[in-house]
């Protein structure tokens, strides 16, 4: 029952999803294609948070900072290629290919020693850890006064892909559609692979996988560079579709953003993440489109979501029957 | 051969002295008892062999090894299996999932991230093999939190079993347990005796005296006397420990 | 010297002002389980609660009432009406919960009265300069602040050292039973101490507001680094948070005033500010990341 449920969602998005870019002429055209690019991009973050929210109880209040600094390689790179400076002997790329991985190496890099710190503690003294090397990143690049401090940094095109350019909407859709996809497929199989039942089994009980004969410090710091991994190609994507990057990327507003994803869809689930991550743009969409002062209705909705549907939007369609 | 050795191990906890000056052997491959009064320190005992309290003084020996400043999961790897008293598993996963985590534990690290290992046969076949030990085979797919208390209890002794332990501590197995249900329990650890070694730390006198080979008996943090299940069971200072408990 | 001095002045002056909000904070978090992400958001609303007061009204001596109230009430609404249905919830709903009062907040201020900044006059009495060495004028309005800091300070240990107030909360959440065993009213207690935590957010929040503009996100900035202060301190500690605070606070003043400088020992130029600046910006973060290291549960670890 549960299962049918289940593919019959998965079926649904990927449907919709699908569906974007030839529905897209006849209700706004390119606003639609971004819009659902936004979402797609957040849906990569979230379901990430969501591996470490989720599948592993480790309730990273710091998640943007991956996010952003993903989003700065694209910045950086692109900025030393354009004004002809190298960087560290290096001068800089515009090739997806290149910058992207080199994106979610550095992202990851960044979530192996944050997490390999953050990871001595637990409970609390965690979700504020994270949080402040989030903050800390974030204050480096408000510092760096040389790619733009404040203010950020304009990108004057997008990557090539291959060599190709990607200005084209729809084209930067399928493209980030495709990443997501693969992210997705990596998630599923990770959580039921010995590593995810290892990273599973420490969330549910500790004391018991210590005795079994689990160090489970090595599979949630692996977890958390996986997870920032993640993150940082979103970031990378990011940066490209707005063609811009900025601190606000790292800052602790968005982390709280892709919390909040992760649980209005529903966390623990590979599907619950995605929904969220169009539940909060559509919604947050929708309030802006009404009234410029959105936040008073957004900031009680995201209350009520935390006070009575905990479980999230994946759970009540899942219902109250079972696992 | 001694299995496991507590050398002068001593803990404190403010002005209480929860293990005092504990010296025991524990021979391989017998079922050893510890038995003592509420508050005897049984269970501060356990966690400094287990690796959860660090003592304050004394060595702890497993085989040839000494372990003391070994972590927890390090201990169970080198093969000391445990049970605890409040029942500690996976409460959203399936029986069988729980003794899976235990196989898994005991090839080695877990760092495969592809393959499902719902259908790893290498990790069911060993894990089922534990759960008709105990007799759970047919309530495998079951989640924990659906478990009667008494199957919970025979599933924290699977996980322990599929860890192929040298040792098996137990922590009040038949704690709460059903007269018929502690007969079941009874049964299934009398058929591991002489396989492995068995600390056993129990209230259920008829348990103790039905499975152990040795008793230590433990009051305010010391170990009063060991001996054979009848010279425990003829000594006064025993008795006094243990008044209005059932003596023969 | 001269600057050295004034530095250590200006430190101490912003450790007691986190350890205002700190102790509310460590407090609500050390009895009821609870992290409070809305308690920088108690600090905004005290700050224009009193900006308000004392552009509207009239006068900073107005001000100071203005904002105990209004983070007192708004704090015991919240308690009432939010907080309450958290303390059986799990860290994550306690977080997403207080970031939408958050948001609902800076939504509510941003639609009041604005997104541009207040500017908070300083009471004439206190706007001076006092010669506190020969040769050394300081700000009367700070040495002010820092003196109710250290009055609450005291105020603050006295209540819990010394009175019944202060042996429940001791008590702690570990020990409901014996609390209620004792025939006290946990809800209310749990609504009083909330409410003290706001009413400190708040004064914290007003001292400020001549200091630094008076701005929609104050509170969040704040309420970040008083999490660092609090972890450093160790959750849930009064005393942590003193000395978190002490510790966190003059390493970012004497880190915003002196990383430049010292820098530029070794190198030159714009690399040197650069580096300067971003150091002196992220200094109380690498002092949280050595003292976790060191101490994964802080300084004073609350409850063993």
């Amino acid at each position: 029952m549960a299962i049918n449920r289940q593919i019959v969602a998965g079926l649904l998005i990927a449907a919709c999803l699908l569906a974007v870019p030839f529905a897209a002429p006849y209700l706004g055209g390119n606003y639609v294609i971004t819009l659902a690019t936004r979402v797609v991009i957040f849906a990569i973050a979230a379901s990430s948070l969501d591996l470490l929210i989720g599948r592993g109880a480790l309730v990273s209040f710091g998640h943007a900072a991956y996010f952003g600094l993903g989003g700065y390689v694209v910045g950086i790179c692109a900025f030393h290629l354009a004004n002809d400076v190298t960087i560290f002997g290096w001068a800089g790329s515009n090739e997806a290919l290149v910058v992207w991985p080199l994106a979610m190496l550095v992202s990851g890099f960044a979530a192996l020693v944050i997490g390999a710190l953050s990871l001595r503690t637990s409970g609390v003294y965690f979700i504020m850890i994270t949080l402040a090397f989030a903050q800390m990143i974030y204050f480096v690049f408000v510092a760096l006064k040389y790619y733009g401090g404040d203010d950020g940094l304009a990108m004057t095109s997008r990557n090539l892909f291959a060599g190709t350019r990607i200005t084209n909407a729809q084209t930067f859709y399928w493209i980030s559609l495709c990443a997501l996809a693969l992210c997705l497929l990596i998630q599923w199989r990770l959580v039921v692979s010995r590593f995810g039942m290892a990273l599973r089994g420490a969330a549910s009980n500790e004391r018991r996988m210590a005795a079994l004969g689990f160090s489970v410090y090595g599979y949630r710091l692996v977890a958390f560079v996986i997870a920032g991994m993640m993150a940082g190609l979103a970031g990378a994507l990011w940066a490209n579709l707005n063609r811009f990057v900025s601190p606000d990327m790292l800052g602790w507003v968005r982390s709280g953003e892709f919390m909040v994803m992760v649980i209005m869809g529903g966390v623990s689930s590979l599907l619950g993440p995605v929904i969220g991550a169009a539940a909060f743009l559509l919604v947050e969409t929708a309030l802006a489109g009404w009234t410029e002062h959105w936040q008073i209705a957004f900031g009680p909705f995201v209350l009520l979501v935390a006070l009575f549907a905990p479980r999230g939007i994946w759970g009540l369609l899942r219902g109250r029957a079972g696992p | 051969m001694n299995a496991l050795t507590l050398e002068g191990v001593t803990k404190s906890f403010g002005a209480l002295r929860a293990s005092d000056d504990v010296t025991l052997a524990i021979e391989a491959n017998c079922c050893h008892a510890v038995i003592g009064p509420n508050g005897a320190g049984k269970t501060t005992l356990i966690g400094q062999i287990t690796g959860e309290i660090r003592p304050d003084a004394g060595r702890i020996r497993f085989f040839d090894q000494d372990i003391t400043d070994w972590t927890t999961p390090r201990r169970a790897l080198a093969g000391l299996g445990r049970s605890f008293q409040i029942t500690q598993l996976c409460a959203d996963f399936s029986a069988l999932d729980n003794v899976a985590l235990a196989v898994q534990a005991r090839q080695g690290h877990s760092y495969r991230f592809l393959r499902a290992a719902g259908s790893d046969a290498r990790l069911r076949d060993p894990a089922m093999a534990a759960l008709e030990r105990v007799g759970l085979g047919e309530r495998a797919q079951i989640r924990v939190d659906v478990l009667s208390h008494g199957e919970r209890r025979q599933l924290e002794l699977a996980a322990a079993l599929a860890t192929e332990p040298r040792m098996l501590v137990l922590d009040e197995p038949m704690a709460g347990m059903g007269p018929q249900e502690s007969e079941r329990m009874i049964a299934i650890l009398h058929a591991l005796r002489g396989e492995v070694t068995i600390l056993l730390v129990e209230h259920d006198m008829d348990a103790v005296f039905a499975l152990a080979d040795r008793i230590s008996v433990l009051v305010n943090g010391a170990v009063l006397m060991t001996g054979d299940p009848a010279a425990v069971r003829a000594d006064p200072a025993v008795r006094a420990a243990y008044l209005g408990a059932p003596a023969p | 010297m001269q600057l050295l001095f004034e530095q250590l002045l200006n430190g101490l002056q912003l450790s007691l002002t986190l350890f205002l909000l700190a102790a509310g904070l460590t407090l609500v978090f050390g009895i009821m389980g609870v992290i409070n992400l809305a308690h920088g958001s108690l600090y905004m609303l005290g700050a224009y609660a009193g900006a308000l007061a004392a552009s509207k009204i009239g006068g900073f001596w107005l001000a100071v009432p203005a904002a105990l109230i209004a983070a007192g009430l708004i704090g015991v609404a919240m308690e009432l009406l939010v907080i309450r249905s958290l303390y059986a919830r799990d860290h994550l709903s306690q977080v997403l919960a207080t970031f939408g009062l958050i948001l609902f907040f800076n939504g509510v201020i941003a639609w009041g009265v604005g997104r541009a900044p207040l500017q908070m006059d300083m009471p004439a009495l206190l706007s001076g300069f006092l010669e506190i060495a020969p040769g050394l004028p300081y700000p009367t309005y700070r040495l002010a602040v820092m003196g109710v800091g250290v009055v609450v300070a005291l105020g603050l240990w006295y209540v819990i050292a010394r009175t019944r107030l202060g042996m429940l909360i001791r008590a702690g959440s570990d020990k409901r039973e014996m609390v209620s065993a004792l025939g006290v009213d946990i809800a209310s207690l749990f609504t009083l101490v909330f409410g003290l935590g706001a009413l400190l957010a708040g004064l914290a929040g007003v001292m400020v507001g001549p200091i630094r503009s008076v701005q929609i996100g104050m509170g969040e900035q704040v309420l970040i680094t008083t999490f660092v202060v609090i972890v450093v301190g160790g959750i849930g500690s009064i005393r942590g948070a003193f000395v978190g605070a002490l510790l966190i606070g003059m390493c970012d003043t004497l880190g915003r005033a002196f990383a430049p400088m010292v820098l530029k020992l070794w190198l030159s130029g714009p690399l040197a500010d650069g580096l300067g600046a971003a150091l002196a910006s992220i200094m109380i973060y690498l002092v949280m990341a050595l003292v976790l290291i060191v101490r994964p549960r802080g300084l004073f670890p609350a409850g063993g």
